[in-house]
């Protein structure tokens, strides 16, 4: 067959299994809603007595109770809720009572570029520390790379986060405590955030590298005569990538609510803060919706990681088609 | 000899465990001529891979190391080269197939690729002219529609295939010596004969030198001009592939054709040899095989043999062939 049809075969291919993808999803989010709304209404404590405040008669209480359909069957309030969604509409905030669509607007670009810059410097760094560890292995760049690895892993996020405005904002005074409006408010939050990450790919790397590197294909490689600044990204790296993609979808995934704690250490106006704050409040819509995206971002990064694969090994593409 | 092109003498390999050095190799000598095929045989664990792999130096990520010896390709010794020198012999003038043709490519990256990886290190070819010449090698090892399977993954061919592939790698570059390391053993039998008349076609098309490992005996009929017998990583014996099988001098050589089936023999059971390969870090006194050995002697198990030529271009190790011995007990 001639290369191009081979190409856009495989488009088409592609473009197929992304849209059976999506409409899988479906079911997937059905049931999450319902799962989110039932056990959210479980919260205790009364969302109308803090619109109102405390000293609102209990005749106002039940009249705006009555007016927000909050004493109609759980079932219909549900079903009162998808509909709006299927019309793009998530609720207004009870707490500002303004659209929950446009209060996450700049919130979700935000939290998305937090976790976008994280996952890449993690991903970048982690397989570097974790290719010299297995090329260097028990040696001096090993140990210091996994060193690294391990605190990375068990330095808590928060912690690390408040040590670095220490350092870096209080006494250098070189970048901001706290906010996202330009470039530099970024780079902090995202140190703390991705280094859990990055240690954790540098390990996954490191030791499927070294499974890999024991391969009979490998010894092919050097029996050619090639060098190893050539088999070792070229034959080896490639092929321990399947495993670290994995982790690094998955973390992705965990990223998107795990900012949730590094976004209120640096005020970061993000999604994670916006949830802290909604729970806070009682704030059901708000609440509701950060959920229900959270779960979506989760379902799409493994949609894409699925996809990726099938780049990196090239016997899940045959099989699938 | 006229023209050797490789010669390996008093060869030691060395390996550590637990933090211990362990000999495998302790003294291998051969050597192969210009268009000649040398058969490497002996069972499993008697060194036969790690002297290929000693040959190539392939000891990255493992604890092997050359301990001592000397390995001669044309007047060179390339245990003694530089790595950045043996980058440059490996692929281009001693070659190598493996066993596993299921295992030995890269799973994730077309075959074209990896074919003409040492076609632009070794020739310096351009990638266009590097293409035609690796279309041109899996013609040549008979690969039907060579120019569609360029673009292939491994895991789209057959075991055969793959082994063919591995073939026109090896051979791509148009190497000295081929080192096959049992290159048909995971073959099925079909397809073994089919490699094997590849590999001799070629082998002679070349007049190239090929060093055969194998524990098969069958093939070693086949294919080779002479043989070298290896008994925990020792050589036990040398002979030509003719006078080998007609009449094997050393005991364990003649265990091992003798536990070949033959057509017509009508036996129950087929010959053995009793006992096990020793245990390298646990290596008996004096003649390896001794233990094993029914025509042992006490000196057998007290002093190792050396090698001597029993007959012209006939080598043994054993005492049962050494004159100065049969002299003091006769």
């Amino acid at each position: 067959m001639h290369p191009k049809i081979l190409i856009l075969k495989g488009v088409a291919f592609v473009l197929r299994y992304i849209f059976k993808r999506v409409l899988e999803m479906i079911p997937t989010l059905l049931i999450v809603s319902i799962i989110i709304f039932y056990f959210i209404h479980l919260i205790p404590g009364d969302p109308v007595r803090l619109v109102v405040g405390p000293d609102a008669t209990s005749e106002e209480v039940s009249m705006i109770r009555e007016e927000m359909g909050l004493n109609d069957p759980i079932f219909i309030q549900y079903m009162s809720y998808m509909q709006g969604i299927l019309q793009g509409d998530l609720g207004k905030s009870l707490k500002t009572g303004l659209p929950v669509m446009e209060m996450f607007e700049n919130r979700f670009k935000n939290s998305i570029y937090l976790t976008l810059f994280s996952i890449i410097w993690a991903f970048i760094i982690g397989i570097i520390i974790g290719t010299f560890s297995a090329v260097f292995k028990n040696k001096l760049p090993d140990n210091i790379g996994m060193l690294t690895a391990v605190s990375g892993i068990s330095v808590p996020g928060f912690w690390l986060g408040l040590i670095l405005i220490q350092f870096f904002s209080v006494q250098l005074g070189w970048l901001p405590t706290g906010g996202a409006d330009s470039w530099k408010h970024f780079i902090l939050p995202s140190i703390a955030l991705g280094a859990g990450i990055m240690a954790m790919i540098a390990r996954f790397t490191r030791s499927s590298l070294l499974e890999t590197l024991g391969s009979d294909f490998i010894r092919t490689a050097r029996a050619k005569g090639l060098r190893e600044m050539i088999v070792i990204p070229k034959h080896a790296l490639r092929n321990s990538m399947v495993s670290v993609v994995t982790i690094t979808g998955l973390q992705f995934g965990f990223l998107l609510g795990g900012s949730v704690v590094v976004e209120t250490v640096f005020s970061f106006p993000g999604m994670g803060r916006l949830l802290i704050d909604s729970i806070a409040f009682r704030d059901y819509p708000v609440i509701q919706a950060l959920l229900l995206l959270f779960s979506i971002q989760f379902i799409v990064v493994n949609l894409i990681v699925d996809i990726l694969y099938s780049f990196l090994n090239p016997k899940i593409r045959t099989i699938s088609s | 000899m006229e023209d050797i092109i490789l010669k390996v003498e008093q060869l030691q390999t060395d390996f550590q465990k637990d933090n211990q050095r362990i000999r495998i190799l302790n003294g291998v000598s051969f050597h192969i001529s210009k268009g000649e095929i040398l058969g490497l045989v002996g069972e499993s664990g008697c060194g036969k891979s790690l002297t290929s792999l000693s040959i190539m130096r392939l000891f990255k990520g493992t604890s092997g190391e050359i301990s001592g010896g000397n390995i001669f390709f044309r007047d060179e010794d390339i245990t003694k080269v530089t790595e950045n020198q043996m980058r440059k012999i490996r692929g281009k003038q001693i070659a190598m197939i493996f066993q596993e043709p299921m295992t030995s490519l890269n799973p994730v990256m077309k075959i074209g690729e990896q074919l003409m990886e040492p076609i632009r290190i070794h020739l310096g070819y351009n990638n266009k002219r590097a293409k035609q010449h690796a279309v041109q090698m899996l013609t040549k090892v008979g690969i039907p529609r060579s120019n569609e399977i360029m673009n292939e993954f491994p895991h789209q061919l057959s075991g055969g295939m793959r082994q063919r592939v591995m073939i026109a790698i090896a051979m791509s570059c148009n190497p000295d010596v081929l080192i096959a390391d049992e290159p048909t053993t995971a073959l099925d039998v079909t397809i073994q004969a089919q490699i094997l008349d590849l590999m001799r076609k070629l082998q002679k098309e070349e007049n190239m030198s090929m060093l055969l490992i194998t524990h098969d005996l069958g093939v070693v009929a086949e294919m080779c001009d002479r043989v070298v017998v290896m008994y925990a990583g020792r050589v036990v014996e040398e002979a030509s592939v003719h006078d080998l099988f007609q009449s094997p001098l050393h005991p364990y050589t003649r265990g091992l054709i003798g536990s070949v089936p033959k057509i017509g023999q009508k036996k129950d059971r087929l010959e053995s040899i009793a006992g096990r390969v020793p245990d390298p870090s646990n290596m008996p006194k004096g003649c390896k095989f001794a233990p094993r050995c029914s025509d042992a002697t006490a000196e057998c198990h007290e002093k190792e043999p050396s090698m001597l030529e029993v007959e012209k271009n006939r080598y043994c190790s054993c005492w049962l062939y050494d004159k100065g011995r049969s002299l003091i007990s006769g």
